[in-house]
């Protein structure tokens, strides 16, 4: 057997969670850079698996099978497509910047007490996450995918409820009741989702009679494995709600926007840029793969949710009084663009979804960890605490303004790639939804720029005064980040070479494809009637 | 002798432990309630070894007497410290774990 | 050659990244590095026209293509570029006049501590606006065109601590985007008819398309104009971008960025030429947007919002001329070039008396400036003459040309538009002979300001002069250097088209009509401003001159429309948000917390009370078992 590279990646950070967790509560530092060497090696190990990878190869590759729990037939099977493939890498990269960023968001209080290590666990639960979130994106055994889906929630719980962002409004036990609040709702709801999911698997099990993707989605395609109509449907939906919980859809959103408000910046980003890209993902791979008929069936439903998230993401954006909400709100807003273009069934549709996670990925967590250093700086996440930073602190401003405008996707930064080509395959299906969601890019531009512009442009207020600019460390976690929006936005081809073979094959799943152009139909009729 | 007599005992010594345990609040009373309890049901199983003429009852009676000697120790300790703590053996005074 | 292509647009993008992030390191040459950089550009773009000149009218288009930007599965935008004669005279006319512009600021923004970075900015635009007209498909055209929108907020809100410069910066780049919005549904539109985005392959397959779809197309274009050109309906931003420093308004909101509408529906002129109900919304648009921002410039006091009213007007002709088809194509984009120096110049002069007057921007402070700053005066005067069109000068050969085409048009049409072009000639004849004479004639009005400090006026420096005589030359000669021989129509025919018309009236007869109300509007004004003095303080005025001062409601009818319900909507989503949907949660989550409440009852603590349970439901399980066995 080859090298089991796949296992090795999700193995690295489990093994540095551990050894980061056991490091002596006087080794503060240290862990934190063992946290940051661990994270920096399963990165070198990702982008191994991306020069690995051969895009026009077979459907999943680097393949490991093991037999695991062989009275249900649930097996040990990893591979990736070029989805996963990007994924890893965008998981893998993003590690790094979370940790750089959160670097002394986790330091123990002066007032806690000595033997207490809040740091070692704190970095050792970011990667526990990451761990769980690469094999999660692996994963080709239906079974293996749900426990990792699932226990993902640990360790979220904790760095949720756990690690609060120190600057909040009103006293300290108000703010960790609303923390705490946060966390449950976050559990909670995803919880439900995986439980309905859990059913929905074993009815799959019950069905299908294994639990191997690349099977089922094989006998689904040359039509042996028959499933009856209301079946398919039901284990669809088990499956969609699961995801929609996580990735989020309207009305199913609500636990976000707490989520990402109670937390520090560092952790919302792993919520929005990370672990929600799972749902998404999970949509694409088994919702679509499995039961390809359902997913046409319930297309206009999701198409109208994802619409109504869209807008009514951006909307409530506008209405939001803090930072880290508003952002939470804008995600809403993207991830309805991410869901149509999964929907839309056009291949432009489904490469612009996943270049957008990867976008998304990307902007979010610019804007998000600048706006958590300009949080940490005033000890405020209110929009209208701030005013004139741009001035003291131009730098700071600026590359918050690229993270806004990476958000409001403008040409040139990589969102706009992904969204253009969401946009495009959907309305090439469904002119309508498509016009509809353009409005979109305006309240994008709405929100994006009110924010910028209250808490940036104006009189300098008083307490932003003294405000630093922004420090080496800070400077060193956003540049990079900033350099990709660029570089993926003029020059996306390294992306898309990965991702549209996987896409074909997925349009392949589900018997879809694109509708040809209007004038070359006519054309073509026209020689018929010759 | 008829050895259907020893289970009307049995029974009637079963019941009244079980009516000691349910309406007495002294720890030490109620152990010795159940303790009766375990006793009926080790009378009735030496009469049914009797009974059938085979030794399963009276080997079950011996694993129910080992078993009541070890609760007995393990929950005499746990009355003892109960005791120690509250100065008084009443069931009811342990509700640290009520809400 | 085609190779040079890139390297205009990299070199003010170059300039652009060095001097954003160079840091306090470049303070003190980053404007020249700039300058530099856009002059590189100019030089590159002469040395191409040369060579375009060299060659036979059919061979001149150079493309070059650098690489695939997007490719997915059917949809191919690459990164690629096209330069032909009507790209060439965008590229003259951004390098040559950002060039100047640049020139100017380094005497302009001297005193301002961020200059590094307005020079940054400035540089951005220039290799945005570079490539809004050399790209080769609609994609890339779109990246061009939201760079320019970048740039344009940037430098509208380029004082950013002042919140109405904020304000505006916000404004402008929101109502472009509702244009933008305009844009990518067309583009959508091309892809879902043509499959592709292309400019040859969509002109090519007009033909095969639909007349409806052509319309939409056309309209979604118009839309896009609309944004960026500052057309009713999208025309609120163009006034308040008039808090950027002055250089931005010459260069971006005059000369170059809001004529990108101009460009793009005489780009797409093959798919108009197909719908003709497009073009007529186009010409609508057009003159009603002529006569509007004229009605405005008419009534505002601020120089450059009076500048800007006519820059919208301006535009408006040439919308209509484009809307006009094959007849008009060509006079759109030389009225345009035209434009570009006369406007340019204008609003540098404007930039020029600023800078002597303490950034007092009300003409009723000025008065007799002619004394004080000669260079200006003239410089302006001359531009002045340009705009009206006094016969000679290029504004006289330009517009005359577009309301010429106007009649043409022929029928009922032709003559309502000639009529509202002539109208319009007349109007902007009143509106700058009434800036010229309340700025620089009549006896001066201004007064110490609140901290007593009088303005001495005088004469700008060097920097800020020479920029001006070069563009005060260009409105003098360009418009007879095009028009002798039909220069400028033999240059842009084989891109554009061209088509005579049939005008039911003379050339002679439109001229003399346009002398007319020229004559007209310049006495008109005369009486008004010239020989009686002029109060500081602005009268109230007839219900139309308050009308106009508030730029005819719209932005009020914006305010309330817009932005009130708009206020409203979030508002009461954020409400939805947190009382229903998460209300929905939230009760789901407390009734289940009430029930188990009265759940734990049952858990009393007491042993005894487990044990009656126990005992209960050991006894009821037995009687049920035997109950069974007897059944």
């Amino acid at each position: 057997m080859n090298f089991p590279l796949l296992t090795v990646t999700a193995a690295v950070p489990a093994v540095g969670a551990i050894l980061t967790a056991a490091v002596p509560a006087a080794r503060r530092t240290a862990a934190k850079w063992l946290a940051l060497l661990f994270s920096l090696a399963t990165l070198a190990l990702a982008v191994l698996i991306a020069v690995r990878f051969e895009p026009g190869g077979d459907r999943y590759q680097l393949t490991e099978s093991r037999s695991w729990i062989a009275d249900f037939g649930v097996r040990y099977e990893l591979g990736v497509d070029g989805i996963g493939v990007v994924l890893i890498g965008l998981t893998a990269l993003l590690i790094p910047f979370v940790i750089a960023a959160g670097w002394h968001d986790a330091d123990p209080l002066e007032t806690s007490s000595k033997r207490w290590r809040p740091t070692q666990g704190f970095f050792a639960l970011i990667l526990m996450v990451e761990a769980m979130v690469i094999i999660s994106f692996e994963a080709t055994d239906v079974f293996l995918f749900y426990i990792f889906f699932e226990a993902m929630l640990i360790p979220m719980y904790f760095l949720i409820g756990g690690f609060g962002d120190r600057a909040h409004s009103g006293s300290d036990e108000n703010a960790a009741a609303q923390r705490s609040y946060a966390a449950v709702k976050f559990l909670l709801y995803n919880l439900v989702g995986g439980l309905i999911m859990l059913a929905a698997v074993i009815g799959l099990y019950v069905v299908a009679g294994n639990f191997s993707l690349q099977e089922i989605t094989a006998a689904r395609a040359a039509g042996t494995l028959d499933m009856a109509t209301n079946t398919e449907r039901l284990l669809f939906l088990g499956f969609f709600f699961a995801f929609a919980v996580k990735a989020p859809l309207w009305p199913l959103h609500t636990w976000l926007p707490n989520a990402m408000g109670e937390s520090t910046a560092p952790v919302a980003v792993l919520i929005t840029a990370v672990v929600d890209k799972v749902g998404t993902f999970a949509m694409l791979r088994f919702c679509l793969g499995l039961f390809p008929e359902a997913s046409k069936w319930a297309t206009p439903v999701i198409l109208v949710l994802a619409l109504i998230s869209i807008v009514y993401g951006a909307l409530v954006a506008v209405g939001q009084r803090d930072i880290k909400r508003l952002v939470a709100y804008a995600s809403i807003s993207h991830f309805g663009f991410i869901i149509l273009g999964i929907f839309a069934m056009t291949s432009q549709g489904q490469s612009g979804a996943t270049l957008y996670m990867v976008n998304h990925g990307l902007s979010t967590a610019a804007l998000m960890l600048v706006a958590g250093f300009l949080i940490s700086r005033r000890g405020s996440r209110l929009i209208a605490d701030y005013g004139g930073v741009q001035k003291v602190a131009p730098v700071l401003a600026g590359t918050f303004l690229i993270g806004g405008l990476a958000t409001l996707s403008l040409p040139g930064l990589a969102p706009f790639v992904s969204e253009f080509l969401v946009l495009v395959g959907t309305f090439a299906r469904y002119p309508v939804v498509g016009i509809i969601a353009t409005i979109g890019i305006v309240l994008a531009a709405l929100y994006t720029l009110v924010l910028y512009q209250r808490t940036m442009t104006g009189p300098v207020k008083e307490e932003v005064r003294t405000m630093p600019d922004l420090r080496l460390r800070e400077v060193l976690v956003v540049a990079p980040l900033i350099a990709l929006l660029i570089g993926l936005g003029v020059y996306p081809k390294v992306l898309t070479d990965i991702v549209n073979p996987a896409v074909e094959q997925t349009m392949s799943d589900v018997k879809q494809t694109d509708p040809e152009p209007e004038v070359a139909v006519e054309a073509k009729n026209g020689e018929e009637a010759k | 002798m008829n050895p259907v007599n020893y289970l009307y005992l049995a029974a009637l010594l079963f019941t009244i432990g079980a009516v000691g345990v349910l309406i007495r609040k002294n720890a030490i009373v109620l152990f010795m309630c159940i303790e009766l309890m375990l006793n009926a049901c080790n009378l009735a199983f030496v009469a049914f070894s009797r009974m059938h003429g085979n030794l399963d009852g009276q080997i079950i009676a011996f694993f129910t007497m080992v078993v009541a000697a070890a609760e007995v120790v393990v929950g005499l300790a746990i009355i003892v410290s109960l005791f120690r703590t509250r100065h008084s053996a009443s069931v009811d005074d342990a509700s640290l774990m009520k809400l | 050659m085609e190779n040079l292509i890139a390297l205009l647009i990299a070199a003010p993008l170059l300039g652009a990244v060095v001097l954003l992030c160079g840091g306090r390191r470049l303070d003190r040459t980053g404007h020249w590095i700039g300058t530099l950089l856009a002059a590189v550009s100019f030089g590159i773009g002469v040395a191409l026209f040369a060579d375009m000149l060299g060659r036979s009218a059919d061979d001149r288009t150079l493309t070059q293509n650098l690489y695939t930007w997007i490719p997915v599965e059917g949809f191919q935008a690459d990164m690629a570029f096209q330069l032909d004669q009507l790209s060439m005279t965008f590229v003259l006319l951004i390098s040559g006049v950002g060039t100047l512009i640049h020139v100017y600021s380094i005497g302009y923004m001297e005193h301002d501590e961020r200059r590094r970075r307005f020079f940054g900015y400035l540089n951005l635009f220039v290799a945005a606006m570079l490539l809004l007209v050399l790209a080769d498909n609609f994609l890339l055209l779109y990246f061009g065109w939201e760079g320019v929108g970048l740039a344009s907020y940037l430098l509208i809100g380029f004082w950013q601590h002042k919140p109405s410069a904020a304000t505006a910066a916000k404004k402008a780049f929101l109502v472009n985007r509702v244009g933008d919005m305009g844009l990518s549904i067309a583009i959508m539109l091309m892809f879902t008819t043509f499959g592709t985005f292309a400019f040859g392959p969509v002109f090519g397959a007009v033909g095969e398309a639909s007349e409806g779809m052509l319309t939409a197309i056309g309209l979604m274009l118009l839309l896009a104009a609309c944004g960026k050109s500052a057309q009713v309906p999208l025309q609120s931003w163009l006034g308040d971008a008039m808090e950027g420093p002055t250089p931005v308004s010459a260069l971006i909101h005059a000369a170059t960025m809001v004529t990108a509408g101009v460009y793009l529906i005489v780009r797409s002129g093959a798919v108009f030429n197909a719908a003709p109900d497009a073009q007529l919304v186009v010409v609508v648009v057009g003159a009603v947007t002529l006569l509007f921002g004229a009605i405005v410039g008419c009534a505002k006091d601020d120089i450059k919002k009076a500048l800007a009213g006519s820059t919208m007007s301006q535009i408006g002709y040439m919308i209509l001329a484009a809307g006009l088809g094959p007849i008009g194509y060509v006079f759109a984009i030389m009225h345009l070039v035209t434009h570009g120096f006369f406007k340019a110049g204008l609003f540098l002069g404007a930039g020029s008396v600023m800078h002597g007057m303490n950034d007092e921007v009300d003409m009723r402070k000025y008065g007799a400036l002619r004394k004080y700053m000669p260079v200006t005066f003239v410089t302006f005067g001359l531009g002045y003459l340009a705009i009206i069109g006094f016969p000679g000068l290029s504004g006289f050969f330009s517009k005359d040309m577009i309301i010429e085409a106007a009649f043409a048009k022929g029928g009922t049409e032709g003559w309502i538009l000639g009529g509202v072009t002539l109208l319009g000639a007349g109007i902007t004849a009143f509106y700058m002979t009434r800036v010229m004479l309340l700025t620089f004639f009549g006896e001066k009005r201004w007064q110490p300001d609140a901290q007593g400090h009088e303005p001495h006026p005088h004469e700008s420096p060097k920097s800020m002069t020479i920029p001006m005589v070069i563009l005060a030359f260009g409105s003098v000669f360009a418009g007879a250097f095009f028009e002798i021989g039909e220069r400028f129509l033999t240059w842009l025919e084989p891109v554009t088209g061209y088509e005579h018309g049939n005008p039911p009236v003379s050339a002679m007869t439109v001229t003399a009509a346009t002398m007319v109300m020229l004559l007209a509007g310049v006495g008109i004004a005369w009486g008004m401003y010239g020989r009686r003095p002029v109060p500081v303080l602005a009268p109230r005025g007839s219900f139309l001159t308050r009308a106009a001062r508030r730029d005819l409601y719209q932005d009020d009818f914006n305010h309330v429309v817009l932005v009130r319900g708009g206020e409203h909507l979030t508002r009461s989503l954020v409400y939805v948000d947190h009382s229903l949907v998460d209300g929905v949660v939230n009760g789901t989550a407390a009734s289940v917390g009430g029930l188990s409440g009265r759940l734990r009852k049952l858990q009393n603590g007491y042993a005894r009370s487990y044990a009656v349970s126990m005992f209960g439901g050991t006894a009821i399980l037995i009687a049920a078992t035997l109950l069974m066995r007897a059944v």
